[in-house]
């Protein structure tokens, strides 16, 4: 009786002992939307080197999540603390 | 009128007393101009992200004032006449730069508050701390 309870699952579909981590990936969002920021501040360097690379360069929007609007206003930002030398332009190892 | 900040950095060369006299002379620009000074911050000799001008410090001041469009200009000409200034930046502020200001400032003068509440009560209990570092003094001595 157990036997023939068992058999459709042991032959017919493959199982995994743990679920597959397909599909698992998290969301990515716009932190500013999320926290409500409205005006990103270019004299804070070490908030702005989130959206930054090792190199110092402005990370895409398609790694940060961050929103077409608010990607527009860090690109100011960053730009504004470069040319005030709270950010390098170019450099190496910076985290 | 319309309201802007500006942020400029000047020579780490200078003594205390003549940096603190090129603010004030950029300061009476703004006013003699028909600017009105809302928020000033000296932020003191901080290390530059990469040379300027051979120099790797520099005197940071910010203003932030309320002016004409017309006033900028005369303003940053004064900038670029004065060779004490290595960089500087002047931008209006918009209605969300401008609510950020407000916050900051409230936020920094909090903190200053603090600060100058701990000191007082750190110089309540200065005797207690003087003596703390003569017994750490001692050891070392020894050895």
């Amino acid at each position: 009786m157990a036997q023939e309870q068992m058999r459709p699952n042991n032959q017919g579909e493959i199982r995994y002992l743990t679920p597959l981590s397909v599909d698992t990936r998290k969301k990515k969002y716009c932190r500013f939307k999320r926290s409500g920021i409205k005006y990103i501040d270019y004299k804070d360097p070490e908030f702005l080197k989130k959206f930054l690379n090792e190199q110092g360069k402005i990370l895409p929007r398609r790694i940060t999540g961050t929103s077409l609007k608010f990607q527009r206003r860090v690109a100011k930002a960053v730009k504004r603390a470069r040319h005030l030398a709270l950010l390098p332009y170019v450099t190496d190892l910076m985290k | 009128m319309n309201k802007y900040e500006t942020v400029f950095i000047l020579t780490p060369v200078l003594s205390d007393d003549q940096m603190k006299e090129t603010v004030e002379k950029f300061k009476k620009v703004l006013t003699d101009n028909g600017g009105n000074i809302e928020n000033e911050e000296n932020w003191g000799l901080r290390k530059l992200a990469y040379p300027i001008e051979n120099k790797n410090t520099g005197f940071y001041t910010l203003i932030e004032f309320e002016g004409d469009p017309t006033l900028i200009a005369k303003l940053e000409t004064a900038y670029r006449r004065d060779e004490k200034v290595i960089r500087f930046l002047t931008f209006r502020l918009d209605k969300y730069a401008a609510e950020y200001a407000v916050k900051r400032r409230a936020v920094r003068k909090a903190k200053q508050e603090e600060r100058a509440a701990q000191e007082a009560a750190a110089a309540q209990e200065a005797p207690v701390v003087a003596e703390a570092p003569q017994a750490e003094e001692a050891p070392a001595a020894e050895a």
